[in-house]
């Protein structure tokens, strides 16, 4: 990143010269930078999540207790959820759409530069906050990442108001984020970049972009209720003074279930620009994807209350929100077939991006199955707050999301950096990823329908031999991203120069500028065919 | 240059827009609470009855038997006795029905309560009508002693055929803590409990 | 049936070397009412349906993936959009869903029914466990977890209903309509039988109704399925079904043990316990009662629950101290055990808790102290 443009010193923020050691990157309002910022902190909290669950999975390697007391292992199963989903997935996507977005669009940077560098800064003191209070006497929150009240207000730790807070911070930094997002594509689009020649990443983080300045603000005001309820005497949760704990749940799934979109919407993006280029032949339904996204962001307010069927719902409501929660498969089946679609009779490579690509539509897909099962009320009593949802939610969250991540990062590492990655090294991650991640979570839904509830720390012995097997799958994807680590450092340091295009089938304005990226790119905006 | 102007109005435009929703959605999580309760009155969500006295039922439907059961529970660490002179009654749509229930204060302090009440099948508490009830009201007793909690109520008549058993279910809960001292003192004076 | 769809999925070697005393199951059970029954058929159903759309469409991908390779020379095509089969994938799906919405919500009907019951039970969730009222009859209980704690701690070998065996399991008659009123005293809590497809959250201050009807008698497990803080794990369910006569039977035992033990409770007033066998006795009932929350050796959890030994509580009056244990502390989670437990078990607790770690202040605590706590009596 050491080529710079010739007119940057005319540039505002540079003024006075460009700082150089860490002040550069305390100070800079660089898009790029920022991106990799972003990127960097969640992969830092990618394995800070990560070692909590594998002090998890090796409490539960064998019935009875061994490493843990119960109360801890609530506190890290609430953390890693927290921290995986707002530390690691949620600023992968943030970073990927800082780097990519005002490049995709021809646009100089983001709309909002010096927020952009807060949205960022904060970010690191909320999860400081959150793993000191693990620390506290009495421990970190312990009430699960859904802190399901009166669990989380009457009956919880001193630390709630720790969690609280940095609750708060990543709220504030992911509407920061999100608002520069939308700003940058509204007005800063290359002239002739219409609406609907946006890349499909740029069209789903902008879908994503409004679904978060929709919900965080809901969130945060859950959370306030939270604390108000602990410590300041109301009574939103408490049916004492004529509240209802299970309004809580309302609240919480009316942000928490957009909250699954956001983090799965980019990753469709990711997706749909990689799966072209590496059949070399366009995508297959722009439109239909762009329709797909819009709707699922739309449904996604309609179906919260699928994540509560057992509180005790009317048959109406019951009736309601699993026939919208079946109708979700609907757009998201779309997309699939417009994948495959894309891929027919197209001219297939496998580098590295697309293995991760292929890998994703067809465990997302696993999850998406399981999500409908799910759907089906009757059924979901059964399924409901075990093994079963564990499963289902992390094949769409880790080998959904995080795979999309990894893709995506593979895809662009050469546009980054300017060199070509270890290919050998990238596909023994992928291959060691993509075994490891099935062995882990696929017999999680055995254990699930065997009977096994989640977010217990100890189990009855039918469930020991599957739990030993989960174990070792988890121990094996731990370790399989330490390559991962070795793949981004090695293709930093160097190797093979990538051309500007970098991928033989590579379409659109990120891939005319030379690779690395320049520090700053489309100063002039580029003239869109 | 006018160009780059127009862009900044239109980010600062925009930004505005979009801080002012921000603010909105986070009003709108606080509105959800009693859009909730407007909700549950509507579709009877999670059984909760009417907090204001119904006026009395006109006429009776002589034709349908509707049986009704009470439970009667203290919270957690709440050292009451309080339970229903009976526990199941057997009632016309729009006959009008009285029965006591009975609390005793075992602990060593005087304590104020509130109970709450929650029907099942949820549906059915639209069509349970209290015309008094002490769930109305925060309860005082000095410890030691015992009284009579009145509860005159009525099923509507346009309860739907399917509900022949209808629960109403009271929680006691200790909110002594939870009212100011003065507050406090005023209940007991004006109670002779 | 079941087990054989699904275990291909599977590699052979993780069924080998199975310990477990009952089967390993693969699916979900099929339960033991009709409800159950129906239930399992709809999870089947919706799961077949997936395997052929998944099969259908990544056997195009892999077809694809096979024959379109650039390194066989495959040339990409043109088309990037047909409208046609965009319809079509669009409205096959839907007319899918239709269709499983029916069954569907045929069962959520039914399931959710709960008139012409003929036995009502009160269940009650607590920080961790189990309160049974029989509405119309004169007996409850509460049923805890009875595993021991050396088991849990992997001191001796554990047996073969690990974490799946409470004291007194509820009983239910077969062939009857039994209904469920299920709350909480404290934080949200889900009671769950997986052969009755019931699962049902128990949230304080509300009641929820949930119904089964048992075709077989039988000793049916379940758990609690919502995080209800520390021992979420260790709040067990169990159920027997026993024949209507043999229910009735059971039930007429029990009242009449229960009304006993009231009367033994008179007597004990005016019996007094030596030290040695309060201690015995202490021990047994603190650690089955007591020890969750403020451990085996009396340290507590620093910040969460208040250790016992040296602490002014356990040193201090006496009088406070059995009010503390009847009647519990507002606020927190300390449970009024007056309603739990019986007046020799409390007597035990309270000397047990004064004499042992090293709180060594003699004081020997009798029934008839706790009594006058104890003022419904």
């Amino acid at each position: 990143m050491s080529t710079t443009n010739s007119n940057a010193d005319n540039h505002a923020e540079e003024h006075h010269g460009a700082p150089s050691g860490i002040m550069r990157w305390l100070l800079t309002t660089n898009h790029k930078d920022i991106g990799s910022l972003y990127l960097l902190f969640s992969l830092l909290m990618f394995f800070i999540g990560g070692a909590m669950a594998m002090v998890i999975r090796a409490e539960l390697f064998q019935p009875g207790l061994q490493i843990v007391e119960p109360d801890f292992f609530n506190q890290m199963t609430t953390v890693h959820g927290l921290i995986m989903v707002f530390g690691a997935v949620m600023p992968a996507f943030v970073g990927l759409a800082n780097w990519m977005v005002p490049m995709m669009i021809g646009a100089p940077d983001m709309a909002l530069p010096r927020m952009n560098n807060w949205s960022f800064w904060i970010l690191p003191f909320a999860f400081l906050i959150l793993l000191m209070s693990l620390f506290m006497e009495g421990g970190g929150p312990n009430f699960g990442w859904t802190f399901y009240a009166p669990l989380s207000t009457t009956y919880s730790n001193d630390s709630t108001a720790l969690f609280v807070f940095s609750v708060h911070i990543m709220g504030i930094s992911s509407i920061m984020g999100a608002i520069n997002v939308i700003v940058t594509i509204f007005n800063l689009r290359a002239p002739g970049m219409t609406f609907m020649k946006m890349p499909l990443f740029v069209w789903t983080w902008l879908i994503t972009a409004f679904l978060l300045i929709a919900v965080m603000p809901v969130l945060a005001g859950a959370v306030t209720m939270v604390l108000t309820d602990k410590y300041f005497a109301t009574s939103f949760f408490d049916a004492a003074g004529g509240g209802d704990p299970v309004m809580f749940q309302h609240i919480f799934w009316f942000f928490g279930h957009p909250e699954v979109y956001i983090m799965i919407l980019p990753a469709f993006g990711i997706i749909s620009q990689i799966v072209p280029t590496f059949s070399r032949k366009k995508l297959f339904g722009y439109s239909s994807m762009v329709y797909a996204t819009a709707s699922i962001a739309l449904l996604s307010f309609l179906v919260w209350a699928h994540h509560m069927f057992t509180t005790g719902m009317p048959l109406a409501g019951e009736l309601f929100f699993m026939y919208c929660t079946m109708l979700i498969s609907v757009p998201t089946g779309v997309k699939i077939f417009n994948w495959v679609a894309t891929m027919w009779r197209g001219s297939l490579t496998f580098e590295v991006p697309m293995m991760f690509s292929i890998a994703f539509i067809v465990l997302f897909t696993i999850g998406g199955f399981s999500g409908l099962m799910l759907a089906i009320t009757p059924a979901d009593f059964q399924y409901h707050d075990t093994y079963f949802v564990v499963a289902h939610f992390h094949y769409v969250l880790v080998t959904g999301a995080i795979f999309s991540i990894m893709a995506g990062a593979y895809y662009w590492l050469p546009k980054w950096t300017g060199n070509m990655f270890d290919e050998k090294l990238a596909k023994t991650h992928f291959w060691l990823s993509l075994v490891s991640v099935n062995v882990l979570f696929f017999p999680m839904h055995f254990v699930g329908l065997a009977g096994m509830p989640r977010r217990i720390p100890d189990y009855a012995l039918q469930f020991a031999d599957f739990n030993a097997v989960i174990s070792i799958g988890g121990f094996a994807f731990g370790l399989s991203q330490l390559l991962f680590v070795a793949v981004v450092y090695k293709c930093i340091k160097g190797g093979e120069k990538a051309t500007a295009q970098v991928w033989e089938g590579a379409e659109g304005l990120e891939w005319e500028v030379p690779s690395p990226a320049p520090y700053h790119t489309f100063e002039t905006p580029p003239t869109i065919k | 240059m006018k160009d780059e102007l127009k862009t900044q109005q239109a980010t600062n435009k925009l930004v505005k827009k979009l801080v002012v929703t921000v603010f909105l959605m986070f009003g709108f999580g606080f509105a959800l609470i009693p859009l909730y309760d407007v909700f549950c009155d509507i579709t009877g969500l999670n059984g909760k009855t009417s907090e204001v006295a119904a006026v009395q039922s006109s006429s009776i439907d002589k034709s349908r038997i509707i049986s009704v059961e009470f439970i009667a529970r203290t919270q957690g660490n709440l050292p009451w006795i309080f339970k229903p002179e009976v526990k199941k009654m057997n009632v016309h749509p729009g006959e009008m029905h009285q029965l006591n229930f009975i609390v005793k204060n075992n602990s060593v302090s005087n304590m104020v309560v509130q109970a709450v009440p929650s029907v099942s099948p949820g549906i059915a508490a639209a069509y349970f009508n209290k015309i008094e009830c002490f769930c109305f009201n925060q309860q005082p007793l000095k410890h030691g002693m015992t009284a009579d909690l009145g509860l005159q109520f009525y099923i509507d008549k346009d309860i739907p055929a399917e509900y022949s058993t209808v629960t109403l279910a009271y929680t006691l809960f200790d909110i002594s803590e939870n009212i100011e001292q003065d507050e406090f003192m005023k209940l007991f004076a004006a109670n002779k409990n | 049936m079941a087990t054989k769809q699904v275990s291909w999925l599977i590699p052979a070697a993780v069924l080998s070397g199975n310990t477990s005393a009952e089967e390993m199951r693969l699916n979900m059970t099929q339960g033991v009412t009709d409800i159950s029954a129906s239930v399992y058929n709809l999870h089947m159903i919706i799961f077949y349906i997936c395997c052929v759309i998944g099969i259908v469409v990544f056997g195009i991908m892999f077809w694809s993936i096979i024959h379109h390779r650039k390194s066989k020379g495959a040339k990409p095509a043109n088309f990037h959009e047909s409208t046609k089969v965009e319809i079509l994938w669009t409205a096959i799906p839907f007319v899918i869903l239709i269709a499983m919405a029916f069954p569907a919500t045929k069962t959520l009907i039914e399931m959710e029914d709960t008139t012409d019951a003929d036995l009502t039970v009160q269940v009650t969730g607590s920080q961790w466990k189990w309160h049974y009222r029989y509405f119309e009859h004169d007996l409850d209980y509460y049923s805890l977890l009875a595993t021991p704690q050396s088991e849990i701690h992997n001191k001796i070998a554990k047996s073969a209903n690990y974490l799946l065996e409470v004291d007194r399991p509820l009983v239910i008659p077969t062939g009857q309509k039994v209904r469920f009123l299920i709350t909480s005293d404290d934080v949200i809590h889900s009671w769950w039988v997986p052969e009755f497809a019931i699962k049902k959250d128990a949230n304080p201050g509300f009641i929820n109704e949930a119904w089964t009807r048992v075709n077989e008698p039988g000793i049916y497990r379940g758990q609690c399925a919502e995080l209800c803080g520390k021992d979420h794990g260790f709040m067990p369910i169990v159920v027997i079904a026993k024949e209507p006569a043999e229910f009735n039977k059971w039930m007429a035992e029990q009242t009449e043990i229960a009304k006993n033990a009231k009367a033994e409770e008179q007597k004990l007033l005016s019996m007094n316990m030596s030290m040695e066998e309060l201690m015995t006795l202490g021990e047994k009932v603190y650690n089955a009662n007591c020890a969750a929350c403020h451990q085996q050796n009396g340290q507590g959890i620093p910040g969460v629950f208040p250790g016992l030994k040296d602490s002014a509580i356990a040193l201090g009056d006496v009088k406070e101290h059995i009010n503390i244990v009847v009647n519990g502390k507002a606020g927190t989670a300390m449970q009024a055990f007056g309603k739990q437990l019986a007046l020799k078990d409390l007597a035990a607790i309270v000397t047990y808790e004064r004499n042992a770690w090293g709180n060594n202040t003699g004081d020997v605590v009798q029934a008839a102290a706790i009594n006058e706590f104890l003022v419904d009596k």
